[in-house]
């Protein structure tokens, strides 16, 4: 393998990293209340610039990062209860403007409140690179993904092994089934947008030593998020961590071989691809309307 | 409709010609001509957007793309390689019409959600393309636009400029008010309401659905080359996400499935910010609020809502 | 004269075989209903012959033409209309326009003249206004004719989707469970509307569980249990059919 594909690979995965646990936030919203929410870029941009503007003020930087996931959890929570579930009966078209005009606000919100330009973290554990079979790694990278394999075994765990995770599960399946069996659907709802908000501010933290936080960040990575929920196939948790990894490497290997001006459109055109000729993604469900 | 909304209906066409017609009286200047022009310009885009979210019940979040195509169509041919502005125009529209027709039948097969993102992954493409391709389009730094000519006269004024575009809409929401009052435009309703009925009237739902994208996407085109050679300057954002998504505010805001509502919308989206500074500091925030509490509180828009109201019948 | 012939017809979704090597001819100018218990591939089977489904395996023949798997707007041009189970009524137009939309293929459709509302567009409107019109009089929804679908009964709906289906002139007309939610008296008036119907010459074929509305209006029936034919014949032999009786009528017959 040459040193320089290694390089692209090393690359592509970190940065997919970011993207799976964007995308895996927009699979849980998805089936908690098959809800797209064009929001979650801006839990990402919560995280990163959230933890900036409360270390500004003092506060040590894991304080600050915990109190920038809490802060995008809580706003979260707002989303669902303030705007999404009074338009719970809503047309499709109705419910994505609600949650574009959420994102749009709360992008336009960050910008007032704090500020316009560029902020970096300083990376968890130095600069230093690693060489890697002449490759180069940075321990940011390192810590970007062992952070999100932690994260996906830790979901494993939940949503398999614990009674709220499964009832999380459940009532993606068939809610009415849910809500008669006594599970208070409404409640997994805030938790599945409290869990999406969490994951998004994660993954604004980890990348924010490594590429600059920023008011407008959450625009992009939340559409490349998307790209790997859709690729890997919409609600599909597994399915998001392979989709992220896929545009994050497809995109580094484009960048490198083909043209880095044109790497952002990878990721929408691979959304294009499988809407066109895999609707259903990697590993997603299939599903048919009854006449 | 009976023949009374028939009268009502051309009744309002009458109605925005006069006030086409009379509103240079009351623009003071240079200023709020151009809030006119953009104001017409953006309505002639909602009123096609329109057409195919309000009364087709489909959705395009990308049709800044199509805006931004036509208009760099225009500045390209005429500028870069000196061709009639009015041929670049129709190439414009040609060129539009042809990609439209290409991407509709496969990203019409999509629904909700997922033509959503579709149309979105489209329109950022072309604003990609736009800003990357720098000898085409001056990339993002922009390009300039020479005036609109035609046979040896030019458009320059301001006053020439709002006849321009004021006969366009007015000539825009005509054809639209036609096309819905006719078995066609039944049908694209139809297909809105049930596609599987429409079907089985013997609607060839996949056929309107691709028509009226394509058409559509022409509008936003034809407002394009409009817009292009008018501002004399252009940037890769007029095919941005942002962009795209006022586009569907403004429909959204005015109406969905009314005609003089997306003119309506369009107006006051596109005045409002250059009226209230304060708006306009806080732009996103305006509209991210407009977006969700009209689709929260008033999901049918400005216009049926107050039809609903004025009838007191339930919404 | 037989008007569809149904050849070997199957579907399946998946391992599930909705409907399983059907055999089935009906005759024109008569009604014909389908019964059988829940599950037994009624409406599967109604919407191969529409065109909502494609069979899996086997043919249809509308008066000796193959129609197999022709998609549902194409049969409506060819003669073939429904009404819907659960209604699939246009909720966003007015009762008129909706009939209306039923004439479609009876209107003139070009894009560039409807774009310019040319004198023939606007005969074309008067002529599908006056239609719908004279059906939604003929249903008994005169009560209606101005009103907007999100005020009407669900009787009055269900009338006007018939009235919808039968705008577009059909030669074949198929009901799916037309007294489906219906009361007593709105049950009779079906009845009556569907014996009208065929009286004008139109070939019926129902789907239903009201056994009162099926053995009164039903020139022939067909018996169908777990997507196969169980029998056929017409109500006098399908009341004493043994079969059927243990399969679906005994102990289990619905009177409203």
């Amino acid at each position: 393998m040459s040193s320089e594909f290694l390089q692209f690979l090393i690359s592509g995965i970190t940065v997919g990293a970011i993207y799976a646990l964007v995308g895996l936030g927009f699979s849980i919203i998805y089936n908690a209340s098959h809800v797209i929410n064009f929001a979650q870029g801006e839990f990402v941009m919560l995280g990163g610039m959230g933890t900036v503007f409360i270390a500004s003020a003092g506060v040590p930087l894991p304080v600050a990062m915990a109190g920038a996931v809490l802060l995008a959890v809580l706003i979260g929570i707002g989303l669902q209860k303030l705007a999404i579930e009074r338009a719970r009966d809503a047309s499709v078209v109705t419910i994505i403007i609600i949650t574009i005009g959420a994102s749009i606000f709360l992008r336009g919100l960050a910008g007032i409140i704090w500020d316009r330009d560029f902020h970096s973290l300083p990376a968890f554990s130095g600069e230093q690179p690693i060489h890697v079979a002449g490759a180069v790694i940075v321990p940011q990278g390192l810590w970007i993904l062992g952070v999100t394999m932690a994260v996906a075994v830790a979901l494993f765990v939940f949503f398999n092994r614990t009674m709220i995770g499964k009832a999380m599960l459940g009532t993606a399946h068939n809610p009415l089934a849910a809500k008669l069996v006594g599970i208070n659907t409404s409640n997994i709802l805030i938790l599945s947008f409290a869990l999406a908000a969490a994951l998004g501010a994660i993954g604004g933290i980890l990348i924010a030593p490594m590429a600059p936080t920023h008011y407008q960040v959450g625009v992009m990575l939340g559409l490349k998020g998307f790209s790997a929920a859709i690729v890997g196939g919409l609600g599909s948790g597994p399915g998001a961590m392979v989709g992220g990894l896929l545009v994050g490497v497809t995109e580094a290997m484009a960048a490198g071989y083909i043209s880095s001006n044109y790497k952002d459109v990878v990721a929408f055109v691979l959304i294009l691809l499988v809407l066109f000729f895999m609707p259903a993604g990697l590993f997603g469900k299939r599903s048919s309307e009854r006449v | 409709m009976k023949r009374s909304t028939v009268a009502s209906r051309y009744g309002g066409v009458f109605v925005l010609a006069a006030i086409i017609a009379i509103l240079p009286l009351f623009l003071a200047n240079s200023f709020y001509f151009d809030v006119a022009i953009n104001s017409g310009i953006a309505a002639i885009v909602c009123v096609g957007l329109n057409l195919l979210i309000g009364y087709a019940g489909q959705i395009s979040l990308g049709h800044a793309g199509f805006f931004a195509l036509g208009a760099y169509s225009s500045a390209i041919l005429t500028d870069n390689y000196g061709w009639p502005p009015v041929a670049s125009l129709i190439m414009g529209l040609l060129a539009v019409a042809t990609l439209a027709f290409l991407i509709a039948r496969p990203i019409l097969r999509l629904r909700g959600h997922y033509l959503a993102m579709a149309t979105l992954g489209m329109g950022i493409i072309i604003s990609i393309v736009l800003n990357q391709e720098v000898n085409l389009t001056g990339g993002p730094d922009g390009m300039p636009v020479s005036a609109f000519s035609a046979l040896g006269w030019e458009a320059n004024s301001d006053l020439t400029w709002y006849w321009i575009v004021g006969g366009s809409l007015i000539t825009t929401v005509w054809l639209a008010l036609n096309l819905i009052d006719s078995a066609v435009g039944r049908a694209l309703r139809a297909v809105h309401g049930s596609e599987v009925a429409a079907q089985v009237a013997g609607i060839d739902t996949t056929r309107y659905k691709i028509l009226i994208f394509v058409v559509s996407g022409i509008m936003a085109a034809y407002a394009g080359s409009l817009f292009a050679h008018y501002t004399g300057f252009l940037t890769p954002s007029e095919a941005g996400f942002f962009r795209s998504i006022e586009f569907v505010t403004m429909v959204v805001l005015g109406g969905m499935a009314s005609v003089f509502g997306s003119v309506i919308g369009a107006v006051i989206l596109t005045a409002l910010p250059q009226f209230l500074t304060v708006f306009h500091d806080y732009e996103h925030v305006m509209f991210g609020l407009i977006m969700m509490l009209t689709m929260i509180f008033m999901p049918k828009g400005l216009l049926p809502s107050l039809r609903n109201w004025i009838n007191k019948r339930p919404l | 004269m037989s008007l569809l012939e149904i050849n070997g017809l199957s579907k399946s979704f998946g391992g599930v075989h909705a409907v399983q090597n059907l055999e089935y001819t009906v005759e024109s100018g008569k009604v014909h209903s389908i019964i059988g218990p829940n599950g037994a591939g009624k409406t599967t089977l109604f919407n191969m012959v529409t065109g909502v489904y494609a069979p899996t395996s086997g043919k249809t023949h509308l008066n000796g033409r193959d129609i197999t798997g022709l998609p549902a707007y194409k049969l409506a041009a060819l003669g073939i209309s429904r009404s819907f189970q659960n209604l699939q009524v246009f909720f966003n137009m007015t009762v008129l326009e909706n009939v209306m939309v039923g004439a479609h293929l009876h209107c003139r459709r070009g894009f560039l003249e409807s774009l310019l509302h040319t004198p023939s567009i606007s005969r074309s409107n008067d002529g599908a206004r006056r239609r719908a019109t004279e059906l939604l009089e003929w249903v008994g929804l005169e009560a209606y004719i101005t009103a907007h679908t999100d005020s009407l009964p669900y009787g009055a709906l269900k009338r006007m989707e018939i009235a919808r289906a039968l705008a577009s002139d059909p030669k074949l007309l198929l009901l799916d469970e037309p007294a489906a939610g219906l009361n007593n008296i709105e049950t009779q008036e079906i009845d009556k509307l569907i014996q009208q119907i065929s009286d004008n010459g139109v070939t019926v074929i129902l789907v239903e569980h009201d056994m009162r509305l099926v053995m009164g209006v039903s020139d022939h029936i067909l018996v169908l249990e777990h997507g196969q034919k169980l029998a056929e014949g017409t109500a006098g032999e399908i009341r004493k059919n043994p079969d059927v009786i243990a399969a679906y009528l005994g102990g289990t017959a619905e009177t409203n």
